[in-house]
């Protein structure tokens, strides 16, 4: 515990104490890392929830986290890939794949996606995801110690340096997410009348997904897949701002990263000196919430 | 009574006061099956790293043989070979009891986190010890808290999804609720565990056959020996519900009984599974489904789907033990198997769903 007087001195005035050292190399870049996947994760959230207009939708959820993770594990395994730079390629890579594959298969030609469908594709890709996850990790016991943070995300052991890898990908997630604030809100009025103002409807929901995997993959990429951040986040915006997408986007984003720190500094405390990983907070956090959405509201689309 | 035009007279089997009838398409389905599967039994024990002929397994079996075969199939193969058996059955006829009360075949013990449930439980009674514990707790080791692990999940699954009735997609929806918290909690124990036992517990997560020992076949066994008899006749009273509530009770079904049962039963079923061999994946969900299409029924059959669970997990376990070139738990190919194929069932339904 480092009181803020001090935490203050070494940030802006760093005298190389135990507790300046301490604050600048590992609390500041893990603190980074939690504001980039949460501020992540919370945009893709509200972006998949507004272009499939279904409350439950969140990247984790629909296995995007998973397929992101399961590429980076398959290219560590298979082609020796370190470089974290590469890395942050490939989870984008395994996030786009499964994106499109969870919407192709989830949503029949010209129709929404029904909340039901998505979530149970985006389930059974996750196991199937998961399995060959761990197969590549049990096969291959050099990757093994790093089995944890694949399953589970985390903000430990990442820094700066992954920071500023992902930080290209995180700021063209963000301008295509931008982009599509607006024909969101069209969008929301139905397909037909969306396309009738004038809102080019197939290149909306392309930019959309690319949006969706570029953020959750750079999400995944520093801080492993974590479930239910883009669920949450997007309805504790919508219950301030209302349903304006140009709104909901930020704060949605605000949210998520309030949500990851707060859940990373609970997981620091509980069961202190060991640490309980972001990921498993997250979703035991959410997995009443999602309940209750199930519960609340008859799933009407948003 | 006599057959009108169009209906064929059944014959039925009549012993005491009990009586079914007897249709030849399902009753020689399953008797191949059960052949097949007894085949498979044998194939499995006798193939392997070491082969040995089914002549000197047949003599281990009656208490003879060498004492190098006596070992490898006393204590290495027939374990293993029963725990896929009984796994295999426990499995099929849960998913198949769950389907029907639901009457919903995406609503498996897989996907509404009774698996899960069940896991989370053994892997507590991995982590606080019980396995390695002596008495009571040693013999039937991580098997009760697995039990209570699923009652919990699948309590809270249908009393949080419950509407006046069972059944619907808000029941799957709240199961991939309850199946992420259980999963987190498990993640949570393994986080405070001694590495020697997570290490344990994480194999062990993926659904495994490796290593399984005369105490995990036991309580497996003595189980599914128990319940399934109980839960097999539910099959006529479920199928009756299938048609509607008010359809079931016009022919003498109590449809909470019903239900109850079936759910309980089949919860406990599955945990004793999850206890012996971990959370082996889809097994649940694809028995049932496939025996229902060989026998041409309306309804899971619970028998039928603990027929094929059996056959799906020996052919699959002997499979992976033998044809791949690698090590792989059985739970990892029973997912690469069985997700394809939920997802096959998930798209010819989807415009269903999609209301």
């Amino acid at each position: 515990m480092i009181p803020p007087r001090e935490v203050l001195g070494a940030l802006f005035a760093p005298a190389g104490t135990d507790a300046d050292v301490l604050v600048r190399e590992a609390r500041v870049p893990r603190t980074l890392v939690g504001v980039i996947a949460g501020g992540a994760l919370g945009l893709a959230g509200a972006l998949v929830q507004g272009h499939t207009r279904n409350p439950l939708a969140d990247p984790g959820i629909l296995g995007v986290g998973a397929g992101a993770a399961f590429a980076v594990c398959l290219g560590i395994s298979a082609f020796g890939i370190t470089s974290l730079e590469r890395q942050v390629w490939l989870a984008l890579l395994g996030a786009l794949l499964v994106s499109a594959v969870v919407f192709a298969v989830g949503a029949p030609r010209g129709r929404q996606p029904a909340p039901v469908v998505l979530a149970l594709v985006g389930t059974v890709v996750t196991a199937l995801l998961t399995a060959l996850t761990s197969a590549v990790l049990l096969l291959d016991s050099a990757t093994i110690t790093s089995f944890r943070f694949w399953t589970v995300g985390s903000l430990a052991g990442r820094g700066l340096d992954e920071a500023a890898v992902v930080l290209p990908f995180l700021l063209a997630g963000t301008v295509l997410a931008a982009g599509a604030a607006r024909p969101l809100d069209a969008m929301a009025l139905g397909e037909e009348l969306a396309a009738s103002l004038g809102n080019r409807l197939a290149l909306a929901r392309g930019l959309g997904v690319a949006a969706v995997a570029l953020l959750t993959a750079s999400a995944v990429a520093v801080a492993g897949p974590l479930v239910f951040v883009g669920l949450v986040a997007p309805h504790v915006a919508r219950g301030i701002t209302g349903p304006g997408h140009r709104r909901v986007l930020p704060l949605a984003a605000v949210v998520g990263v309030v949500t990851v720190l707060a859940a990373d500094v609970v997981g620091r405390l509980v069961v202190h000196p060991e640490e309980v990983q972001v990921g498993i907070i997250t979703a035991l956090v959410g997995g009443p919430l999602f309940i209750a959405f199930v519960r609340r509201r008859r799933l009407a689309s948003l | 009574m006599t057959a009108t035009a169009g209906t064929r007279r059944r014959r039925a089997l009549r012993v005491g006061p009990v009586s079914f009838p007897v249709r030849a398409r399902v009753t020689s389905c399953y008797l191949a099956v059960a052949v097949v599967v007894l085949v498979l039994f044998c194939l499995t024990v006798s193939i392997g790293e070491k082969a040995v002929p089914l002549r000197d397994v047949a003599a281990v079996l009656l208490g003879g043989g060498s004492p190098g075969d006596r070992f490898i199939v006393g204590e290495l193969r027939l374990p293993r070979a029963l725990v896929a058996l009984g796994a295999g059955l426990a499995l099929g006829a849960s998913g198949a009891l769950v389907q029907s009360v639901t009457r919903n075949p995406l609503a498996s013990p897989d996907v509404i986190g009774i698996l899960s449930g069940a896991s989370t439980g053994a892997v507590a009674a991995i982590v606080l010890g019980a396995t390695t514990a002596g008495g009571v707790l040693g013999v039937w080791g991580a098997t009760p808290f697995a039990v209570v692990g699923g009652l919990v999940a699948a309590a809270a699954v249908v009393l949080l999804s419950w509407q006046g009735e069972v059944g619907g997609m808000r029941l799957v929806l709240v199961g991939i609720g309850v199946a992420a918290i259980s999963t987190a909690l498990t993640s949570l124990l393994l986080v405070g565990a001694r590495v020697h036992e997570a290490a344990q517990a994480v194999v062990w997560l993926t659904g495994t056959l490796d290593g399984r020992t005369w105490t995990h076949a036991w309580p497996l066994l003595v189980t599914v020996a128990v319940v399934l008899p109980l839960l097999a006749p539910l099959q006529h009273p479920l199928a009756a519900m299938a048609l509607g509530d008010a359809v079931a009770q016009g022919v003498g079904v109590r449809p909470g009984a019903v239900r109850f049962s079936a759910v309980g039963g089949a919860t406990v079923l599955a945990a004793v599974a999850v206890a012996a061999a971990g959370p082996i994946a889809f097994v649940a969900f694809v028995a049932p489904q496939v025996m229902m299409r060989v026998i041409g029924s309306a309804t899971p059959p619970v028998l039928g789907g603990g027929l094929a669970g059996a056959f799906l997990l020996l052919a699959t376990d002997t499979a992976t033990r033998t044809l791949l070139p690698v090590v792989l738990p059985v739970g990892i190919v029973t997912v690469a198997l069985g997700a394809p194929c939920f997802l096959a069932l998930l798209l010819a339904r989807r415009r269903l769903l999609a209301s």
